[in-house]
């Protein structure tokens, strides 16, 4: 597969056609998922703004510190990923081995720092329909707030975890030596992915961690 | 079976007769122009139909301003159904000041309907003939919708919040209340009547339900067996706030907010006291969240809003006893609790 | 109608054999066969619901089958009429077989992800299905919560979960098309000498990436709601029920034009070739499909007039349901206008066209009924709106759907159905929906409530009607059934271009072969020119 010209599949009729369909065939990707995450987002505001005292009191419960790292850590994920689709453009295959092992390493961390707080969560009895045990203030609206938290960082999550596994199998084909400059498609688009599933959290990380968290109980 | 064809129901209200008109109108509309484009194939399809295989037929001329006047005289039309039709849902939003208020909660399968003299039915609605009624609708579980054929009138009843629907009824008799929102296994068996009475036999049929408690009043016995007047006291400042002339006035909150005193405010107070707490007040109230039933919540809000009813003499500064409390004793409210039976308890 | 001498052609169906050559293929042809055959599987399924819905709905009283089983018959019809049927039927089949043939290019631009849809279709109807077997659902379509959430207890979770499985296929589908659509024209083929089914399908498509994720999340969060009772939409934490119903209904809306406007497109063909003229006001009707598309997102609040939305917010939805009309309108001028002075054939595919404006003109017009306010605070949730929308998905979509079908069988299978079958079908077709649906307006108007098991008496001789009607139609469904099946073996073998129709699909040989044409074409013409089929048939 080495070859580019093998690379070229049969529908298309040269590798242009190939790469810029390839590349729109994920920004439409996108855009599904953007309405996607739109849906809750929608529902996050709509709730935020009937509700946004018990919201401002419910946030207060999040660790902001473990939520500007994880965000921190997604950035830099999403930084060595850029570099990975420069090395693939750019032909250097160590490199772009490297790059990915990086990418994915930030990304397996995002996932534990987010499942620790997860834990957390659920020790303090804050995680709805498996453990709420909230009694202080307007504990239904609160309880609405950790629904969505869950929800939209869950729905987060699993997109990171897909993306782990795409990265996961760029590596081995990187390592294969399959991409060339005039060929690297996958990992571009896969980068596109990426920075996407960053663009998320740099959304979900004020909505949840920072806003009103002056509103006490 | 019942073979007669009949195109148009009863009308047994203002509204039903606009609706209708609108319906004609409507009608005719789609008519001509459902006509004028079948009978234009139709004439098109013999006139041009294929003679011989060799048939060429060459391009017609498509004229900018025949695209343009098909565009918009329809939409002109359009407009008009928009505007009537806009102007009718205006109508049936906004429900007169003199309306007679009559409480309903959906449940599955039942409608309850609750008269302010306290008068309550399952599955019927008693009203006069002549007098525009108000319902304030609620629902214990699932969606249901009010809906009365006759009257043309429907709206969704939701659980956790109340919505309003009005009609004045023109006709008497009996007619068909059904629920229009799919609400679950006995969807199609929940449904009643609705029954216009004469003004005069209505009052009759209101005086034959001695045994029924006014809204007020039961609302003020669960009031007290509640121990709501402990903290929320009328003689002197207390805990919590007065609640005399409380009723749709604005309220300012901890927060800096201002929200009008409304039955959903009023609700939402008793179930999650803490969600909005007033300003210059603690948050010590405990949620009544499973102790009191949607019925019991509407008459709590009746008796809430009895207390306001003449704000200027009992401002709450003064403390002056409104009427209602004034009838305290004989309303035995404190043997209602020495009794430790829910008041509402007894009927139905 | 031209006839054509037997040839051994190497064609996409004799290409390879075995089941595996089928279920492995890559090709968009075959791809479009195996959703033919599973939708036909799912349309005849929610047929038979519909059947029984009709006999218990023969007597007042609910005496066939319990109020239980009748919930779940009609939630199961329209599930799987819907989800199943109706929203892959024209996008998955005709046009997973066409889209590449029209636009002169080999295959969709990504074969692979098409087969996936496939894959991810059945898997969603296999839940749909198990629920089903297991016992069905309740809920009735739409899921409305909080009785879908809490309070229904059959298998509610299954089925949502099934839905949202088919959605991707739907957005992977509708991606494919996109991306085919701008990326792999064949030389010369512009945006304005694209067929209008091509139009029409990419608008579809947009909706479909659109729009599909939205329901997607929404059942997501049903599914998890009522898996862990978090309270995402429960009243008594402050959820709130109707913005589950703005979520729902802003897919649901647009998903209708996801139904109609392929076969709009279908239509156009259908009138331009039986009439032999380019299709009138072609870029008006193109850009028709593109405006409905973008005002279909915008009107979902029409759905919600007496769900507790906002006075001003119904207002704002009525009056853009009025806008998103104007182009259907449009279309059907442009339709009729184009017969004007045609050479106008009779064809069974032209009756089905016929039958679709007819009946499209109706259940629009009945639209506009619906989206003036006062008016449909009287019918909404009543037979007036099941009639409605009987009309334009089952009238409109479905009439399209057989119309297309054997517009395109020659080309599909290479045969030709019987002509004299096929026109009493259409005709039985269109006589049985009338009469099964025509009643279902005038009782709605009397007030007889949608999702009733057992009513009262005087509705009767509506249900009669509509239950007779419902039997007909039956019959003129069931009639195509069989001689397409006949056809396959028996039917005449067909030429390449049958109709002597214009597209690109019928330049090359029918069936096709595998990389649908031996030598890519170059357009030079616009879309509907006859006069270059003239030159090339009698060339």
């Amino acid at each position: 597969m080495a070859n580019h010209s093998l690379a070229l599949r049969h529908q298309f009729e040269d590798v242009a056609q190939q790469k810029d369909a390839s590349t729109l065939g994920m920004w439409i990707f996108l855009a599904t998922e953007i309405l996607f995450f739109g849906g809750m987002f929608c529902c996050y505001t709509v709730y935020r703004s009937s509700y946004p005292h018990a919201f401002g009191i419910a946030s207060n419960h999040l660790e902001v510190l473990w939520g500007a790292v994880s965000t921190v850590v997604l950035i830099c994920s999403s930084y060595f990923m850029a570099c990975s689709v420069n090395s693939a453009a750019t032909g250097y295959r160590k490199a772009l081995v490297g790059f990915l092992v990086l990418t994915i390493l930030l990304a397996v961390a995002f996932l534990v720092i987010e499942m620790s707080e997860w834990y957390l969560l659920y020790k303090e009895g804050l995680m709805p329909g498996v453990n709420f045990t909230y009694k202080g203030i307007d504990p239904g609206h609160v309880q609405l707030f950790f629904c969505m938290y869950f929800a939209m960082t869950g729905l987060h999550a699993s997109h990171v975890t897909i993306g782990i596994v795409i990265l996961i199998i760029l590596a081995f084909r990187a390592y294969a030596d399959v991409f060339t400059p005039a060929y690297y498609t996958p990992v571009e688009i896969s980068g596109l992915y990426w920075h996407f599933v960053d663009l998320v959290w740099i959304f979900l990380f004020p909505l949840y961690y920072l806003i009103a968290r002056h509103l006490q109980g | 079976m019942n073979s007669s064809f009949q195109f148009f129901p009863e009308q047994a209200s203002a509204t039903a007769q606009h609706v209708d008109h609108l319906a004609i109108y409507l009608i005719v509309v789609a008519t001509i122009f459902s006509a004028a484009i079948f009978m234009l194939i139709l004439y098109f399809a013999v006139k041009y139909r294929r003679r011989s295989e060799h048939e060429r037929p060459h391009a017609t001329p498509e004229p900018m301003a025949l695209e343009m006047a098909w565009s918009i005289i329809p939409f002109g039309l359009m407009i008009v159904m928009f505007v009537w039709g806009a102007s009718i849902y205006f109508e049936m939003a906004r429900p007169p000041n003199d309306a007679m208020n009559i409480y309903v909660v959906g449940k599955q399968w039942m409608w309850k309907t609750q008269h302010l003299e306290g008068q309550r039915e399952i599955n019927e609605l008693h009203i006069p003939l002549g007098r525009a009624v108000r319902l304030t609708m609620t629902s214990e579980d699932v969606i249901h919708s009010f809906f009365v054929p006759a009257f043309r009138e429907k709206f969704d009843v939701l659980p956790g919040r109340y919505t309003t629907a009005w009609f004045k009824p023109t006709k008497a008799g009996k007619f068909h209340l059904f629920c229009a929102e799919y609400c679950g296994t006995l969807h199609s068996g929940m449904i009643g009547s609705v029954y216009v009475m004469e003004p005069a036999e209505y009052e009759r049929w209101l005086a034959g339900g001695a045994g029924f408690e006014s809204l007020v009043s039961s609302g003020q016995k669960l009031f007290e067996y509640l121990a709501c007047a402990n903290c929320h006291r009328t003689d002197k400042p207390g805990r919590c706030p007065n609640l005399v002339g409380l009723f749709g006035k604005p309220v300012l909150m901890t927060g800096g907010e201002n929200f009008t005193a409304d039955e959903a405010y009023i609700r939402e107070s008793i179930l999650n006291p803490s969600a909005k707490v007033v300003a210059g007040y603690q948050n010590i109230m405990p949620s009544f969240q499973g102790l009191v039933t949607e019925e019991d919540l509407l008459q709590l809000i009746e008796y809430i809003k009895s207390l306001g009813q003449k704000p200027e003499s009992a401002s709450p500064a003064t403390g002056a006893i409104p009427p209602a409390l004034e009838r305290r004793g004989t309303a035995g409210g404190p043997t209602s609790r020495s009794t430790g039976r829910r008041p509402e308890a007894q009927k139905r | 109608m031209i006839t054509a001498t037997v040839e051994a052609r190497d064609n996409y169906l004799t290409h390879e054999y075995g089941v595996k050559s089928w279920l492995l293929t890559k090709d968009h042809k075959r791809i479009a066969l195996l959703y033919l055959a599973s939708i036909t599987f799912f349309f005849f399924l929610g047929g038979i619901f519909a059947t029984i819905i009709r006999l218990e709905l023969l007597t007042p009283p609910g005496d066939l089958v319990s109020s239980q089983t009748y919930n779940k018959l009609f939630s199961l019809h329209g599930i799987i009429m819907v989800f199943l049927f109706l929203i892959p039927s024209i996008p998955a089949t005709l046009g997973n077989f066409l889209v590449p043939m029209m636009l002169g290019c080999k295959d969709l631009a990504f074969p692979k992800l098409n087969l996936l849809s496939w894959y991810i279709f059945v898997v969603g109807g296999l839940f749909v299905l198990y629920a089903m077997l297991i016992g069905g659902v309740d809920t009735g379509w739409t899921f409305y919560v909080p009785l879908s959430t809490s309070y229904a207890n059959t298998y509610v979770i299954l089925t949502a979960v099934g839905v949202f499985i088919t959605g991707f296929s739907s957005i992977l589908t509708g991606l494919n098309f996109i991306v085919t659509v701008h990326r792999m024209r064949a030389p010369g083929l512009t945006w304005f000498r694209l067929p209008l089914f091509i139009w029409s399908t990419y608008a579809t498509s947009v909706i479909q990436v659109l729009g599909t994720p939205v329901i997607a999340v929404t059942l997501l969060l049903v599914a998890l709601e009522r898996g862990f009772h978090l309270g995402i939409f429960d009243p008594a934490l402050g959820g709130d029920p109707v913005l589950f119903q703005h979520l729902f209904w802003f897919y649901s809306h647009p998903a209708v034009y996801i139904m109609v406007l392929p076969a709009m497109g279908v239509v156009s063909e259908l009138v331009s070739t039986y009439s032999r003229k380019k299709v009138f006001g072609y870029k008006f009707v193109a850009f028709a499909s593109v405006a409905i598309a973008i005002l279909g997102f915008l009107v979902w609040g029409h759905h919600m007039f007496v769900a507790g939305q906002s006075v001003y917010a119904s207002m704002v939805f009525s009056m853009l349901s009025y806008l998103v009309a104007v182009p259907s309108a449009i279309k059907v001028f442009n339709w009729t206008a184009t017969l004007y002075k045609g050479s106008i054939s009779y064809d069974t595919p032209m009756l089905y066209a016929f039958g679709f404006i007819g009946l499209f003109t109706m259940g629009g017009l009945t639209g506009t009924f619906l989206a003036s306010l006062g008016f449909d605070v009287h019918v909404t949730d009543t037979y007036f709106v099941v009639a409605h929308f009987h009309y334009i998905m089952v009238g409109g979509t479905m009439m399209a759907y057989l119309g297309g079908l054997h517009y395109w069988w020659p080309k599909i299978s290479g045969r030709m159905y019987p002509e004299g079958w096929a026109k009493l079908s259409a005709l039985v077709v269109f006589l049985g929906f009338n009469l099964t649906f025509f009643p279902q307006f005038i009782m709605g108007y009397l007030g007889m409530p949608r999702r009733y098991h057992a009513y009262p008496e005087e509705f009767q001789v509506y249900h009669v009607l509509s239950t007779a009607g419902a039997s007909v139609l039956a019959v003129g469904y069931l009639i195509p059934a069989m001689y397409f099946i006949w056809s396959l073996r028996y039917g005449p073998i067909a030429p390449d271009n049958p109709w002597r129709a214009t597209g690109l699909e019928w330049q090359t040989s029918s069936p096709p072969p595998p990389d649908n044409f031996e030598i890519t074409p170059v357009v030079t013409h616009e879309a509907y020119d006859y006069s270059v089929v003239e030159e090339m048939t009698v060339g």
